[in-house]
């Protein structure tokens, strides 16, 4: 269809994001052209500008539109911990729980030995780094509880001699049910229990 | 295993998960060590899924329905726990390295769809082991022995391959594998590698030791299994768990 060339390629770019298929995206362009002042305008002045800006923070490998994250030069946080993370929806994650108030530091990744992702494709030497600048007292790992996750906390840990390293829990999530939990879960909560 | 025309190709096994891979926004592939399908991938769909993911965990002992329409396709797996074994792993830093180290040389190891029955048997015994530091590593050299063995690169420890003697075994031939005494090894002593008496069940075996002996089972994966599959460095997860014995010894 000629006339509706622009508009397809929209839809085919559209189709490639995470949780759209080819028919959400003639759905969202439809939508964005229908509000075409309110939407599609604004939509494509901040693309235009992310693209134009988007980095990743020079110190702690979240994403910005500066060298240096609002995190990294916010002066209201505090600078003796940092919170380590897998990758930057884990910090955004950290973020919407709004618990922690210090710094982050996002490796971009985790040990793999099958996907040869070792120590030095990962954000580490930074991290090391930035712990003998920063006066940092303690490290939290943040990383899944999976294997890869916690192979690296180990890793980064072993690296850190000297410093309060702790990580986060591992147990019964808000909400769950202990009959859907699996064998794993629950023998590491049982582990954690504490008295109430 | 079930097929015919217009049918699909089954099978239902029981297998410990050796690595998993996104595919697309909500599938997997899982590569797994089977009992009687030998090591074999499938795609997992809504593998990536908050019920599924913890379930596939490297080291998971996991029941699998395959599923194709040609035997030669890589087919579908549905999945269901049979034991987790990662939880047990990661409270220990070596039982950590150690399950990586496993599933890193499994799946370095084992060409795929072949069948290692007796191999797949002591991998389940060692994987169960895990969390026992103070027996696993001695587990470890013994189960490294036995993947050598049958991938047909075993040791024969029994006898000096010099003198015929059965005693002060002390060596063993980076070429031929087998052990050299003390007397038989003569001028050649520093080009053989050492036999400490733990790679031959003797002896209370300590860390430095198993570390030691894992140093001559590496050798010949590294020279001698790993060319004959094409395979260049061996896993870095087996460096790690060996730096990680070492530390604690």
């Amino acid at each position: 269809m000629n006339g509706t060339k622009d508009i397809d390629a929209l839809i085919a770019l559209m189709a490639r994001l995470p949780g759209l298929g080819p028919r959400s995206a003639r759905r969202a362009v439809l939508h964005l052209i229908r509000k075409r002042a309110v939407l599609l305008a604004p939509l494509a002045d901040a693309l235009t500008r992310v693209a134009a800006t988007a980095r990743e923070c020079l110190n702690c490998g979240n994403v910005g539109t500066t060298e240096l994250c609002d995190i990294c030069t916010s002066e209201i946080r505090a600078t003796g911990q940092i919170c380590v993370v897998e990758d930057v929806a884990d910090l955004w994650a950290m973020e919407r729980a709004a618990v922690f108030r210090g710094r982050y530091h996002v490796l971009g990744g985790t040990l793999s030995a099958l996907d040869a992702v070792g120590p030095e494709t990962l954000r580490i030497p930074r991290l090391i780094d930035r712990i003998a600048t920063e006066n940092v007292t303690e490290v939290i790992l943040a990383l899944n509880a999976t294997v890869d996750g916690q192979t690296t906390a180990h890793y980064i840990a072993d690296q850190l001699p000297g410093i309060r390293i702790t990580s986060l829990a591992q147990g019964v999530p808000i909400g769950g049910e202990l009959d859907y939990l699996d064998d794993g879960t629950i023998s590491a909560a049982m582990r954690a229990r504490r008295d109430i | 295993m079930r097929k015919g025309w217009g049918r699909r190709v089954e099978w239902r096994d029981e297998g410990i998960v050796l690595s998993v891979r996104r595919h697309g926004e909500t599938a997997a592939i899982v590569d797994a060590f089977t009992r009687e399908h030998g090591r074999h991938a499938g795609i997992v769909r809504g593998g990536t899924s908050r019920k599924i993911a913890p379930v596939l965990q490297p080291g998971a002992q996991v029941d699998l329905l395959w599923r194709a329409r040609l035997e030669s396709h890589l087919g579908s797996y549905q999945v269901e726990p049979v034991r987790s074994r990662a939880a047990a792993a990661m409270g220990s830093r070596l039982s950590l390295a150690g399950l990586n180290a496993v599933t890193g040389m499994l799946a370095f190891c084992l060409p795929e769809r072949e069948v290692h029955s007796l191999l797949y048997q002591r991998s389940e015994q060692l994987l169960d082991l895990l969390g026992q530091d103070e027996i696993w590593p001695l587990a470890y050299l013994r189960w490294e022995m036995a993947l050598l063995e049958d991938m047909g690169y075993g040791l024969d420890l029994t006898r000096c391959a010099a003198t015929g003697a059965g005693d002060e075994l002390i060596y063993v031939s980076p070429k031929t594998g087998r052990a050299v005494s003390r007397d038989g090894a003569g001028a050649w002593a520093d080009r053989l590698l050492p036999l400490p008496p733990c790679l031959r069940g003797q002896g209370d075996a300590g860390d430095a030791e198993i570390a030691e002996a894992l140093g001559t089972t590496g050798y010949f994966l590294q020279h001698h299994l790993a060319p004959g599959l094409g395979q260049g460095l061996l896993p870095s997860a087996r460096a790690r768990f060996v730096e990680r014995l070492i530390r604690s010894g």
